[in-house]
């Protein structure tokens, strides 16, 4: 299956051809001159320059991932007809750096025949000063095989230690600020893969070691506790070695920032005698509770909760909106937190018939100011299903516990935040599954991750605390909003009716950098 | 007519034997086959000498004769010119040559009247090979190759030289030597004809490899058809010798 073509350079010398000698093979007279002693079509038959080529060779493909193998280790990835594929098939073709390569083609063929046909041309010397030129056609089996990357991917057990990270709180906000804290400090570089789970996150590590220090970053900045237990995946009675798999059960104590929390009477005492109705202040490494009546702010270690754990009697979402009528601060005051007497009214009584005025004292008489809203625990008409609540004296417990401030946010702020966070890209575990449900269901699930990531970022712009810990970077239209804002047109007085919430300093922004989603 | 042989396994026979019209020197170890391809037509004509030349086989290379006399190098022992001259005619003369260019053969190409030498060889073996071998003797080369003895083979009847020969070159050749001359290969297209084949006026020897249009044209231009040309061995020389006037 191969052809010669004549370089004319030897026959075409000038117009007339003289024919000096015969052919020592069959008599055809052709000239001499040129040191040729055979015609070509004597050469054509006796000599075939592309001896040493295979004519066949095989082509390595990955099914999976669509990639050919570029011995001895690449797997790369090339179009059909491509100029890569191309050099790959000439690279399999051994015996053709004896000769000089022309041209190489492809021939088409069906892509499901699993065969690609290259056409090629070489020039080689046949005899002393007798180059010749041959095209013949190679043909390439693609054989189908399993690339390792993708071998690894099929094989359940990669991993050999898991850390399953669990919060049982109906709200995700805890693991987005964790998330946070493991981009900031990198601590989530070993990890092999991240999955999402119900309530928390599953981290895998190929070592055990890199699991521990996962581990030691979760315990220094939660209130966590653990348990490891092993899995005997293989074992060799001979050499008395065996395979363990590794898996951390992590569980982040229940309690959140601001969440209203009746501590067991013991524990109350031994707190230095704190009140046994608190609010959580701040969760780090330890739960800091503060008695909003007398400013009494009391550390709990992790280890102190974890011997007796508790959890707490409302969180967040049951607090509801009360309008400040008037502040009397008393003057006591401790950190950011001044001690205040505060009259105010349920949001939603305003205006009505039954206007039943609250004077409650409260520790965020810094913050208050007449007409302001506050959002706080609603005691008075509360049914909690706590044995804790149940023992506290019935005069001990106040009407209503406000717990911040509450600022009017409209949507078109949220939208046009100057800032945004990183994202760690984590697979969800259940990807068919959430295909397989309905959509509403999957819907509810999207706005409610949706929501909880929107408390998130508002908290983070009312705590300048919480911001210490993370990295907030510039967003597109951060500096379209700083501009916006010196124009300050009409439009713009309207919004600034209900658009007192905090802003973060851009100051506080770091530079954006190029990759701001994760590669997971 | 033409024959084909080998010796020893190397179809270089010009090499390893030379042949006149009046004598024919082989070399000696040959097969009895190397041997038989001269005997059967030159036997009981001329004598076929075995021989070695200052000890080694390559006769052919190393000497130069016609009809009329032998030159040989200046290594040839005593005794191996002894025994040619015992062994040759009376009336061929023998010669050894002080020459630097000693193998004699590849710088010498002759026939009986005339005689293409190197052109750097001694002015003194000139004038040897003129009065020894009774011919004219031309300076040449053959296609630009100085070693005249390698690339080319003559008779009375015709020559054939390198194929790289120009049509011009093969004319000026012809009119020196008054006979018609072809550029051709022997060997299955090697170009050392005079290496590859041995030739006088009744016989030519080829190599084995010679293949049947080189043979045809050997037979054609030496004039060896038998004395009756056929129609193909004529035609075949009136194309390639159209330039011969």
């Amino acid at each position: 299956m191969s052809n010669y073509s004549n370089i004319d350079h030897t026959h075409n010398h000038g117009d007339h051809v003289q024919a000096t000698v015969l052919c020592c093979n069959c008599g055809v007279p052709m000239d001499g001159s040129t040191g040729l002693v055979m015609c070509y079509d004597c050469i054509k038959l006796n000599v075939d320059i592309t001896d040493g080529i295979p004519r066949e060779a095989n082509l390595s493909f990955c099914r999976n991932c669509e990639r050919f193998l570029q011995p001895p280790t690449n797997w790369i990835k090339a179009e059909l007809e491509s100029r890569e594929l191309l050099a790959l098939c000439l690279r399999r073709l051994k015996g053709l750096n004896k000769v000089r390569l022309i041209d190489a083609a492809f021939i088409w063929t069906e892509p499901h025949s699993r065969r690609i046909r290259v056409k090629l041309t070489v020039q080689g010397e046949a005899f002393s000063n007798a180059i010749i030129q041959q095209s013949f056609e190679v043909e390439y089996l693609v054989i189908a095989m399993q690339c390792p990357d993708c071998a690894k991917s099929y094989t359940a057990h990669t991993w050999n230690t898991a850390v399953q990270i669990r919060q049982k709180v109906p709200h995700k906000r805890t693991f987005l600020y964790l998330e946070q804290l493991i981009l900031k400090h990198n601590a989530h570089v070993d990890t092999i893969s991240i999955k999402e789970n119900k309530d928390g996150l599953d981290f895998y590590y190929g070592k055990q070691n890199h699991a521990v220090k996962m581990l030691d970053f979760l315990s220094s900045t939660v209130p966590i506790k653990y348990k490891k237990s092993e899995e005997l995946i293989s074992a060799d009675i001979h050499s008395g070695t065996s395979v363990y798999k590794f898996t951390y059960s992590v569980e982040i104590a229940p309690i959140c920032k601001d969440d209203l929390i009746v501590l067991p009477a013991k524990l109350a005492k031994s707190m230095g005698n704190i009140s046994r109705l608190v609010l959580c202040s701040k969760i780090s490494n330890s739960i800091q509770f503060i008695d909003p009546a007398n400013l009494h702010i009391e550390d709990m270690q992790a280890n102190v909760y974890w011997r007796s754990p508790f959890i707490s009697l409302a969180d967040v979402t049951q607090m509801i909106e009360f309008i400040v009528l008037d502040v009397e601060p008393s003057g006591e005051r401790r950190g950011k937190y001044l001690m205040a007497d505060v009259t105010c009214v349920r949001a939603s009584d305003m205006g009505g018939s039954e206007n039943e005025e609250f004077y409650v004292r409260s520790h965020l008489g810094g913050l208050l100011h007449p007409g302001d809203s506050a959002l706080g625990y609603y005691l008075k008409n509360s049914n909690f299903n706590s044995d804790l609540f149940d023992q506290l004296e019935a005069t001990n417990v106040v009407d209503i516990v406000l717990v911040k401030k509450h600022y009017q946010r409209s949507n078109k702020r949220s939208k046009n935040r100057s800032w945004k966070l990183k994202r760690m890209a984590n697979e969800r575990k259940d990807i068919v599954a959430t295909e397989v449900l309905d959509s509403r269901q999957a819907r509810q699930e999207q706005e409610r991750a949706e929501r909880d990531y929107e408390l998130f970022l508002q908290d983070l712009e009312e705590d300048d605390e919480l911001r210490q810990n993370i990295n907030l970077y510039k967003s597109e239209n951060a500096n379209k909003v700083s501009n916006h804002d010196e124009m300050a047109d009409e439009d713009e007085m309207d919004d600034d009716d209900d658009d007192d919430a905090p802003q973060i300093d851009i100051d506080e922004l770091l530079d954006e950098l190029d990759e701001m989603n994760l590669e997971g | 007519m033409a024959a084909r042989a080998q010796f020893e396994n190397s179809n270089e026979v010009g090499v390893f034997s030379k042949l006149t019209n009046s004598y024919s020197l082989v070399a000696v170890g040959g097969s009895e086959n190397f041997y038989s391809a001269f005997e059967a037509e030159l036997g009981d004509v001329i004598p076929i000498i075995h021989t070695t030349i200052a000890g080694t086989r390559i006769v052919g290379r190393m000497t130069a004769g016609n009809r009329r006399g032998l030159l040989v190098p200046t290594q040839t022992t005593d005794q191996e010119l002894l025994h040619l001259r015992n062994s040759l005619p009376d009336s061929v003369k023998i010669q050894r040559i002080e020459e630097r260019l000693s193998a004699l053969g590849n710088v010498i190409c002759c026939n009986d009247y005339v005689a293409l030498v190197h052109p750097d060889i001694e002015r003194e073996t000139e004038e040897i090979i003129a009065d020894v071998l009774g011919v004219e003797v031309f300076k040449q080369t053959i296609a630009g190759n100085v070693l005249v003895g390698s690339y080319c083979s003559l008779s009375n009847q015709g020559g054939l030289v390198h194929p790289q020969t120009s049509i011009q070159d093969q004319e000026e050749l012809s009119s020196l030597l008054q006979v018609p001359i072809v550029a051709g290969t022997i060997n299955r297209g090697s170009n050392v004809v005079g290496a590859g084949m041995v030739v006088n006026d009744w016989l030519a020897v080829a190599g084995l490899d010679t293949t049947a249009p080189e043979l045809s044209v050997i037979e054609s231009i030496f004039r060896l058809q038998d004395n009756q040309p056929d129609a193909i061995g004529s035609d075949l020389r009136d194309t390639l010798i159209e330039t011969y006037s």
